[in-house]
């Protein structure tokens, strides 16, 4: 299922392909005690710059906590960004004031890691679906309207009659399926997809990033493809960041890092990995303790603690992206 | 036979439902040897949870009802043990264990050391099978000998499972600690009894991929030194190559496959088992899912369950189930069209 996108270009270079552009996002959310006062700040994101180009799929990994949801979310204008812009197929949106954001974001959509809970129980399909319709395109009658969600929910691989039940009466991934189809009526160019298989068994998983990868090719799209899940990842993204705790660690073409991972919290984390039929991951994994507490992080870098390389410098200077391999950056003091 | 430590033999459970009576479980087999680590896997809804809740004794009293089978525990049936008996001497005790979620299975309004000594006064190992039952009602003082030696056993059960800060974590609450520090409380709490079988029912889906690494390593080795064996539940096949001795692959209430962890991944014979093999992520490979849906368990196919999604079915499947065949060494199969050895999907 390898991707026929274009070859990628380096992280932050902008050329006539790049959808989204993104400069130094940042988002800090307060911490507060029980009196309300502010007694410190939880970096979800630091200074996390990309871009995406069109039809590309970006991985964004990382164990929870990392930061990678906040993104998605700071991206689809859920969020404020603290700091930092956003440029979405040449407007910037992360400055703009909400209404007018909301217009140059149309083409931007953003699929739920739960699609259970984001369609309304009380609601049959059809209503949910005609819903974004009705919203950003008022122009639009009731046949005109249904006219549209039949043909997405054709393409989406459900049956007509699926738009009058509810959404307790659909599996799990007939609900991801119903929750594509309501982003696609949009016709949106980018599409954030926050753990688009998570809580699926693996033969329904295989359906859904089969479906995916058909309507990429159908609609048009690009895909910022948020998941924990590393083997998913590796099949179908064509760059990957690696984020831990608000900063991207690790950026670069897929198979580059997965083949040769320069930061070592991305060598953990590919070492945890279960490879059925390799070795067996608990007889060599060897990264101790947890992430810290993302509200009280430790100087300099942010993975020192756990790092088998830490040395003096680690704790003094907080390393920045190197662009020292092909393909790949990493923001290391001693990666080689 | 008593090499074998626990033996199910054709356990049928059925649930009473508002659509009629589902056949959750449809004469399951289940072997687990002793100081063996058994993967039960295999997709939502295939039964998994209910067999290892049966084999606990704690199916819901009102819709759920034991058909037939029995569940052999070190010799004993315990479908035909008395249920007062069985909370008092096994369950807990015998047979301990490992909640699916860390963050549920704590309650928030105590301290994890009242909670945990709370657990010794029930299910402590130094108590005998006559005082079990009742004890737990008894006040206990701090000073008592059987408080100290309790509490010295929970800390140096802490200290196995590698959680730093002992004694403070004892005082601390609930949501003070991860969620990997809570599973690795919970993997002390069940070791804690002594037990000889602890059921872990998908204790590393709720946790990182780093954390689950260390948390399966520290399962394994605590298992292997006290001897213990696991039933280790789970959907993900990656997990179940990493730690199991032998794995039963289920699906819709009937398991289709039994065999050794390498002989699962090498000579996958039964069709419902290769499928889900070929549904793995893999690297540049193609990637399919399995056509159709899993069976509404109130009406299942009649036969062997998997047959409308088998691209080998025949009459026969839809008429009897098939037995239990051999497919070699310790390698049990219920199908009467194994997959051939040059079509199978080998993943080891």
């Amino acid at each position: 299922m390898n991707v026929d996108a274009p070859a990628p270009t380096r992280r932050t270079q902008v050329n006539e392909r790049t959808i989204l552009d993104a400069r130094g996002l940042t988002k800090h959310f307060p911490i507060r005690n029980a009196f309300g006062w502010q007694t410190g700040v939880l970096r979800a994101l630091d200074d996390v710059s990309f871009t995406v180009d069109k039809g590309e799929i970006l991985g964004i990994v990382g164990e929870s906590g990392c930061g990678k949801s906040t993104l998605g979310k700071t991206i689809m204008g859920i969020h404020q960004p603290t700091d930092g812009s956003l440029i979405f197929e040449g407007n910037d949106i992360a400055g703009a004031a909400p209404s007018a954001a909301r217009e140059r974001r149309r083409h931007l959509q953003y699929s739920y890691q739960d699609p259970g809970a984001s369609l309304d129980p009380r609601w049959k399909i059809r209503r949910s679906l005609h819903e974004p319709l009705v919203i950003h395109h008022s122009g639009l009658n009731y046949d005109e309207r249904e006219e549209r969600v039949r043909a997405i929910l054709q393409a989406v691989g459900l049956p007509v009659g699926h738009l009058d039940l509810y959404p307790h009466e659909i599996s799990g991934g007939q609900q991801r399926r119903v929750g594509l189809a309501r982003i696609l009526t949009l016709q949106p160019s980018l599409v954030v997809l926050d753990e688009p298989t998570s809580g699926l068994d693996v033969s329904v998983q295989a359906t859904i990033l089969n479906l995916l990868m058909d309507l990429r090719k159908q609609f048009d799209l690009t895909y910022l493809f948020i998941s924990h899940d590393l083997s998913v990842v590796r099949m179908i993204c064509n760059r990957i960041a690696v984020m831990y705790l608000g900063k991207v660690v690790e950026f670069g073409e897929t198979e580059a890092v997965f083949e040769t991972p320069c930061h070592p919290y991305t060598r953990s984390l590919l070492s945890a990995i279960p490879t059925i039929g390799g070795a067996r991951v608990i007889d060599t994994f060897s990264l101790e303790g947890e992430p810290p507490n993302p509200g009280n992080l430790p100087s300099g870098c942010r993975f020192r603690n756990r790092c088998p390389m830490a040395q003096q410098t680690c704790a003094e200077v907080e390393p920045e992206l190197r662009a020292d391999w092909p393909g790949q950056e990493a923001a290391c003091h001693f990666a080689q | 036979m008593t090499s074998d430590l626990l033996r199910v033999r054709d356990l049928k459970v059925s649930f009473a439902t508002d659509g009629g009576t589902a056949q959750v479980l449809d004469h399951v087999n289940l072997t687990i040897g002793r100081g063996q680590i058994v993967g039960l896997v295999g997709e939502s809804g295939c039964g998994k949870t209910t067999l290892a809740r049966s084999i606990l004794g704690v199916l819901p009293k009102n819709s759920a009802r034991l058909e037939a089978g029995t569940i052999e525990f070190d010799g004993v049936d315990l479908l035909r043990v008395d249920p007062n008996r069985l909370a008092a001497t096994v369950r807990g005790r015998r047979i301990s264990f490992i909640p699916q979620d860390p963050f549920s299975s704590f309650n928030p309004v105590f301290t994890i050391g009242a909670q945990i000594m709370d657990l010794m006064k029930w299910k402590s190992p130094e108590l005998d099978d006559a005082d079990a039952g009742r004890s737990g009602w008894l006040p206990r003082l701090h000073g008592s000998r059987r408080y100290k030696a309790d509490r010295e056993r929970v800390l140096d059960l802490l200290r196995q499972v590698q959680l730093p800060d002992p004694e403070g974590v004892l005082k601390k609450y609930p949501h003070e600690v991860s969620g990997g520090q809570r599973q690795r409380l919970m993997i002390a709490m069940a070791l804690l009894p002594e037990p000889k079988l602890i059921i872990a029912d998908e204790p590393t889906t709720a946790l990182d991929v780093t954390i689950q690494a260390q948390i399966l390593k520290l399962l394994r080795d605590l298992a292997t030194d006290h001897g213990i064996s696991v039933l280790f539940t789970t959907h993900d096949l990656g997990t179940a190559w990493e730690i199991c001795d032998s794995i039963t692959v289920m699906y819709a209430g009937q398991e289709m496959e039994a065999a050794s962890s390498e002989g699962f991944f090498k000579r996958p014979s039964h069709p419902y088992t290769n499928r889900l093999l070929k549904s793995l992520p893999s690297r540049g490979g193609s990637l399919s899912g399995i056509p159709g849906s899993i069976p509404a368990l109130v009406d299942p196919p009649t036969g062997c369950r998997f047959n409308p999604r088998c691209e080998f079915a025949t009459d026969i499947c839809r008429q009897t189930r098939p037995e239990v065949t051999s497919a070699g060494p310790g390698h049990d199969v219920r199908c009467y069209h194994p997959v051939a050895e040059e079509k199978r999907h080998a993943l080891a």
